[in-house]
């Protein structure tokens, strides 16, 4: 009865193309082309294409000093950064699925995420991801600085390193507030008090009573940057909604513009840095 | 045992706990050679992770540390312990191959070129992976901390800022928050970005070494390790109710109280050595000497010593003057931190100048 089909997969075992060739018929067939516009990258030619015709892989060069590339030496530690960084963003976006930046529901918002969501691990991996990128970013610093690589041409590179750096801390700050328990609202308060000492802009600040116009004074608890940064005397719904809108919009765009012009860069200052 | 813990617990205060972390980051500056031979790195190691073995069997340190938001301070401590480690021995390496005038072990491979796609790519993507297992492993075996619904009504003691910024929190024992919370963060800031800036070392540029930069290795760490990893750590483990320093397997204690008979430079001054009241002087005439302090501190004293040493006197010539000169302030600033410590543990001095009216507390 199947007698025909048996036949048939006889004859096809027979003529069973070589992996080489099944390799081959999908790097040539017109959906790789229409894609990757190069062969399989193993050739010069195209693992150069590779690098060249990729929006995502164009930020590196197509070769690079085999030293720069070891991990004894970067310890692999912007790359991941930058990964962690993805990663939060990812997360992050899942996040704001569910969570509201209200008082009402910013607390229970969060209970939800553990209790309702199916496979509800997106919290952790944000917040243990954005405690790990501290970490990575700090230890870049350190080997981009045992490495000397901040040494001409790539002083201004650090400095950009720098600001990062600052923006990373920001983020992880601003969104200690978002779960709204008692470890967030103590610990962005005991953060943002210091806000109020700021020299002249702070009102409980070194010389801000001297700004003064015709007795009266300009910073008060209700003008100065602690009011201003938190939208309030305290740590209130208004500043959940100020660092929300921190959080998630102005400076991951700010953190990212950043790395971009970073890895533009490393590019432009001659690469991973190495020896004469 | 009991006798032990308590015996611990008494070494540690802040007094004890800086100068340990000074003196083992002098040895480690010192015997660079030694403790870079992995087998004694794996030694140290193996000591480290014994006595953090042991500490678990207390439980008010098994509390703490378990704590989910202080995890990450272990993976913290360890990983630059365990970078610094790399950096140093590949330093050492390299500093040996210089000195018989070999080049660096990075020049070997540093000429040749290779293809990004595979030779990066392929590190990048399996860096990729082994990171997001690790992420999620971790996310699967530690719940992120969630306490009850935030509430004015209550706060909670000891309340802390995030680990990252402990640091500067311990600062706040010693300096007002004008200071500790903004204007030393800002110099940090300012003086990171200046580094490249000032270090006019040509030396030393791609290659990990320590003998061709000592100059820029040592202070840059001594920040780094000293003033900022250890503090948190402090801040984290040894910091409890009211701030109070708590050793490490002490149970903290609420009620804890701590007799502070901090005083003025003012008074040590004014009372002290001239016995005279204070209460009715203006303002800025009791606070001169403080003044006159500070005056020398960042005016006075960076000429002089430079005239009398060689080696400041080198330094000058070789950065010229706006180098130098930002350098010694920014070396000032951060060697204030350590001076006001030792101060307030050998004199109890609370301010050197102390105008409480307009918040000049410094
Ligand atoms: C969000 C934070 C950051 C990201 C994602 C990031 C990413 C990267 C990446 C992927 C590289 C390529 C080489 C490597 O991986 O080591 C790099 C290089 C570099 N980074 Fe960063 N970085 C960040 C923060 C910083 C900081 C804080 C500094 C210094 C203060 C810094 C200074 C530099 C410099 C000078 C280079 C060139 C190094 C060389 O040529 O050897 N970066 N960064």
């Amino acid at each position: 009865m199947f007698e025909g089909l048996k036949k048939k997969i006889e004859e096809m075992r027979a003529h069973r193309p070589s992996p080489e060739a099944v390799k081959n018929a999908i790097a040539e067939g017109q959906i790789w082309k229409s894609i990757f516009r190069h062969g399989y990258p193993d050739t010069p030619r195209n693992r150069i294409m590779a690098v060249l015709s990729n929006v995502f892989l164009h930020l590196h060069p197509v070769k690079a000093r085999h030293s720069g590339v070891k991990m004894s030496y970067t310890w692999c530690m912007g790359g991941l950064s930058f990964f962690l960084f993805l990663n939060l963003t990812v997360t992050g976006v899942l996040l704001m699925f569910y969570y509201r930046p209200t008082a009402e529901y910013a607390y229970y918002d969060i209970v939800a995420l553990r209790e309702a969501v199916p496979l509800g691990i997106m919290r952790e991996l944000h917040r243990w991801g954005a405690h790990a990128m501290v970490i990575t970013v700090w230890l870049h610093m350190f080997r981009v600085f045992m490495t000397g690589s901040y040494k001409p041409p790539r002083e201004f590179n650090w400095v950009i390193g720098v600001v990062l750096l600052v923006l990373t801390l920001l983020l992880s700050f601003t969104g200690y507030l978002l779960p709204w328990d008692q470890l967030a609202m103590w610990a962005i308060t005991v953060g943002t008090n210091m806000a109020r000492a700021t020299p002249f802009l702070g009102y409980e600040g070194p010389g801000a009573s001297m700004l003064q116009v015709g007795g009266v004074k300009l910073v008060t608890g209700g003008s100065d940057i602690h009011f201003a940064l938190l939208g309030g005397h305290f740590v209130s719904e208004a500043t959940l909604l100020r660092f929300y809108v921190l959080h998630c919009v102005f400076i991951p765009l700010v953190a990212a513009t950043l790395m971009a012009v970073h890895f533009w860069r490393v590019r432009k200052d001659g690469g991973i840095s190495g020896p004469l | 045992m009991h006798f032990l813990i308590h015996f611990i617990n008494a070494l540690f205060n802040p007094v004890t706990y800086f100068f340990t972390s000074v003196i083992g980051f002098g040895a480690m500056i010192r015997y660079r050679e030694k403790w870079t031979e992995p087998p004694f790195a794996l030694r140290i190691l193996i000591g480290v992770l014994a006595v953090l073995g042991l500490s678990m069997f207390n439980d008010h340190f098994r509390e703490i540390s378990t704590k989910s938001d202080n995890v990450p301070i272990f993976l913290m401590v360890f990983s630059v312990g365990f970078f610094t480690w790399l950096s140093f021995r590949q330093a050492v390496v390299n500093d040996r191959r210089l000195s018989q005038g070999q080049p660096p072990v990075e020049k070997e491979t540093s000429d040749k070129k290779v293809y990004v796609w595979p030779d990066l790519v392929y590190i990048e993507f399996i860096s990729t992976i082994v990171a997001g297992v690790a992420l999620m492993v971790w996310s699967l075996a530690l719940h992120a901390p969630l306490e009850q619904a935030a509430t004015p009504a209550w706060t909670p003691n000891p309340s802390k800022a995030p680990w990252y910024f402990l640091g500067l929190q311990e600062m706040l024992v010693y300096y007002d928050p004008w200071l500790a919370g903004v204007v030393f963060p800002s110099l940090i800031i300012v003086g990171l970005m200046a580094i490249p800036y000032i270090d006019k070392n040509p030396k030393g540029s791609g290659y990990y070494t320590f003998n061709e930069r000592k100059l820029a290795i040592i202070p840059f760490l001594f920040g780094f390790l000293i003033l900022w990893v250890t503090l948190i750590f402090l801040g984290t483990f040894l910091r409890g109710p009211g701030w109070n320093f708590f050793g490490p397997y002490e149970e903290w204690d609420p009620h804890k109280v701590v007799v502070l008979n901090n005083i003025n430079l003012s008074e040590y001054f004014w009372v002290k050595l001239l016995g005279m009241g204070i209460t009715n002087l203006n303002p800025v005439v009791r606070e001169l000497p403080g003044f006159a302090l500070l005056g020398f501190y960042f005016i006075g004293l960076p000429p002089l010593l430079t005239k009398k040493s060689k080696f400041l006197m080198g330094l000058l010539e070789r950065l010229g003057v706006a180098r130098y000169a930002v350098l010694i302030f920014l070396g000032l600033s951060m060697a204030a931190l350590p001076i006001k410590m030792v101060l307030r543990w050998a004199f109890n001095l609370k301010y050197i100048v102390s105008i409480p009216e307009v918040f000049f507390n410094i």
